[in-house]
């Protein structure tokens, strides 16, 4: 372990850290098994990654779309930038590919892989049929152990609750693990509207509130930046070395830093990965601890959880937790997978059942089946448009394939443009751990925005001039579900002229076979085809 | 206590979610029990997940490894009668006072071989926090209370028993900075266990 001179050890800020040898790897390199082989688990690289000298001075990364009000998002003006920034660009693309790559090998170690997507497809399913039961069952149970449960249709209403128990509570901080809802209330900026000293604990989403960015993935918030990004983020807010980019060093710096803000904290706020109807019960899984760290340090314990987490059984659990790591990471399981079905002794817990446009979604044909997304980002790291674009360029709360789809719903002039930042790959569909057929609704939407009439003018008029092929049935099943074939029409059609960016510059298609499948078909079996 | 303007928000989301409720038959699967082949080694098999995850292992009498491991360590919490701490768990005030902790001695209410995963309630840890505000976490495991694999695990009455039941897989870690990874993100650095029959 290579500490530099400006380290904190011993007792800096009252804390013995009492360094380990085997802890880290020398020289900023990732933490390696007792054999010397390099360890893959949580979010790791399993190789190293960008470039070995990187440019001095630092590339200096790209920000995000921008937003004006209700006007759409610009997406292809955002990935632009980030394309150009290759640096990032590279690493981002690199990084999130190895992800991807982690996954399959999991996938490939469960031979029952297949059975758990359909049978966690099916427990959501019917979980989502059977919502205000499982959440009646929920609650009452939770109520039984000692939760107080309280219901919020809007973002809003969510945070005015969060306040209100604040202030009952006398409570002036709050430490808080990541949680992609309180994201989507902008839970964060409403309490620094009202006082209240907020600290997220997440590394990545630590980074991003310094930062002022929201997270750009919904697993790994700050995979957009390199460490240059965050060695000069971290000198000018927390006061670190700006020349010393070993992540090692970095991380190490927000431990300390952060820790007594965790110790003297008024209360810990999380999110949830899944309720349990059966027992009352919630489950957080963290790789770093810090939800664990966030309900159990402070007396008061809030969670946030969206109304769509609930699942009937704890036995259902074998499969989602199962799936959850392997699918984002191409981990086993995260480090911590925390179950909580009451308060600890002397403790408070507090549970937000959130809405926030759930219920108006599941009203929704064919896009209510996007409710069962369990939030593990596998579409966002296996889609080639998310990849090279960043998450910021969505310029909005969800990012990647599922972003195209759920974003839409909460704003669709805003989001207008969204569901075009796709080649329709269907990869997104492919890795999806519950089934959702991603590109689909995200095909649909392009169709349901078109007949709305909120799309931006040229995309509109290009929408009309290819919507016979696309709205054909026979013509959409060939340009998504006939892999040589698609690869002929999308490029032309859906993805050169409607996606924009993602063929004019920077994007790489295989060459499409001499011969499609279908007049391949045709001429061996001498028939004409069954469209 | 529930105000008003809450009751009648948790009325209109159930009426909205009844009103867009999903057609069609969507029936609860029974859950199959998928078998896993731990090649007759089901030890071996927990421990090489374990060290897979970031997990140390080590051998010999739980108070020996603890003196060899951390020669050093002044504040040490235990749980456990194998291994005498010198920090009483049952007179915390607030668990920030553990943050002085350097090692912290527990004991598994049972392990999964499938992922390396020992499971922690609140009952072996006496105060959930010490469990991620010690330096260093050592944990004993009865090799005769590995199950095979998570599906085994939620089947257990204890999921259902405690306030608190926390998944441990290894320490705390991130690689939230390009993929490096680094144990000791913001809870335990390391995570070691020790086999240990009750």
């Amino acid at each position: 372990m290579s500490l530099s001179p400006d380290q904190p050890s011993g007792r800096r800020h009252g804390l013995h850290d009492l360094p380990h040898p085997d802890l880290q790897g020398a020289d900023g390199q990732s933490a390696r098994h007792e054999d010397g082989s390099r360890l893959v688990h949580a979010e790791a690289s399993s190789r190293p990654l960008g470039s070995a000298q990187p440019a001095t001075p630092a590339e200096p990364q790209p920000r995000g779309a921008t937003e004006h009000g209700h006007h759409p998002i610009d997406h292809d003006e955002a990935a632009r930038r980030f394309i150009a920034a290759t640096e990032h660009e590279k690493m981002h693309d690199e990084r999130l590919w190895d992800l991807r790559q982690k996954r399959d090998r999991q996938m490939h170690a469960i031979p029952e892989w297949e059975e758990l997507r359909e049978l966690a497809s099916a427990i959501k399913l019917h979980a989502l049929a059977n919502l205000p039961e499982y959440l009646e069952q929920f609650e009452t149970r939770a109520k039984a152990n000692g939760i107080e449960v309280h219901w919020a249709e809007t973002g809003a209403q969510h945070n005015e609750i969060v306040h209100g128990l604040l202030a009952d509570h006398g409570a002036k901080s709050l430490i808080k693990s990541k949680s992609m809802l309180t994201e989507e209330t902008g839970l964060r900026h409403y309490l620094q509207g009202k006082g209240i000293e907020i600290i997220e604990t997440d590394l990545g989403e630590r980074i991003q509130q310094l930062d002022d960015e929201a997270p750009s993935h919904i697993v790994v918030p700050a995979t957009h930046k390199l460490r240059s990004d965050v060695a000069h983020l971290f000198a000018e807010k927390l006061g670190t070395d700006p020349d010393n980019r070993d992540a090692n060093y970095l991380a190490e710096q927000q431990r300390q830093k952060t820790r007594p803000l965790i110790l003297n904290a008024d209360a810990g706020m999380t999110g949830a990965n899944f309720a349990v109807a059966e027992t009352g019960s919630f489950v957080v899984c963290t790789n770093e601890g810090n939800a664990d760290l966030s309900a159990n340090v402070p007396p008061l314990h809030i969670a946030s959880i969206g109304v769509e987490k609930v699942i009937p059984r704890m036995a259902d659990l074998g499969v989602f937790i199962r799936l959850l790591s392997r699918s984002a990471l191409g981990s086993p399981i995260t480090q911590y997978t925390s179950h909580f079905r009451g308060p600890r002794q002397g403790g408070r817990m507090h549970i937000v059942l959130v809405d926030n446009g759930r219920s108006a979604r599941l009203g929704m044909e064919p896009f209510w089946t996007s409710l069962k997304c369990i939030r593990c980002g596998a579409c966002m790291n296996t889609c080639p448009v998310y990849r090279r674009s960043g998450g910021l360029s969505y310029g909005a709360t969800y990012s990647g394939p599922i972003g195209l789809i759920l974003n839409p719903t909460f704003d669709r002039r805003k989001y207008s443009a969204l569901p075009f930042a796709s080649t329709l790959n269907g990869s997104c569909t492919n890795v999806c751990p519950v089934k959702i057929n991603i590109h689909e609704q995200i095909f649909a939407w392009r169709k349901e925005l078109a007949e709305e009439d909120e799309m931006a003018g040229g995309k509109r008029a290009m929408m009309k001039a290819a919507g016979a092929l696309l709205s054909h049935p026979a013509m959409y099943r060939a340009a998504i579900r006939t892999t040589d074939s698609a690869l002929r029409v999308l490029p032309h059609f859906v993805a050169g002229e409607f996606a924009g960016v993602w063929t004019k510059e920077g994007r790489d298609l295989p060459d499409a076979p001499p011969e499609t499948f279908h007049s391949w078909y045709q001429r061996t079996h001498g028939r004409t085809g069954a469209e | 206590m529930m105000t008003d303007a809450a009751m009648s928000a948790r009325e209109r989301i159930l009426g909205a979610l009844r009103s867009n409720r999903p057609v069609g038959a969507h029936p609860l699967p029974e859950l199959p029990h998928f078998p896993l082949d731990d090649g007759g080694d089901r030890t071996g098999y927990f421990l090489a997940a374990l060290k897979s995850m970031g997990g140390k292992v080590f051998d010999g009498r739980p108070d020996e490894v603890l003196g060899a491991r951390f020669p050093d360590a002044k504040q040490i919490a235990s749980t456990v009668p194998e291994v005498a701490g010198n920090r009483d768990l049952t007179a915390v005030a607030h668990p920030r006072d553990l943050a002085d902790i350097d090692v912290a001695v527990t004991r598994a209410r049972f392990a999964i071989a499938e992922t390396g995963t020992v499971a922690l309630p609140d009952a072996v840890l006496g105060v959930n926090a010490v469990a991620y505000l010690a330096q260093h976490l050592v944990v004993l495991v009865d090799p005769a209370e590995i199950l095979l694999t998570v599906q085994d695990a939620y089947r257990r009455p204890e999921m259902a028993a405690h306030a608190y039941l926390a998944f441990h897989t290894g320490p705390s870690a991130t690689a939230d900075i390009e993929g490096v990874l680094i144990h000791g993100a913001q809870g335990v650095r390391s995570l070691t266990v020790v086999l240990a029959s009750r």
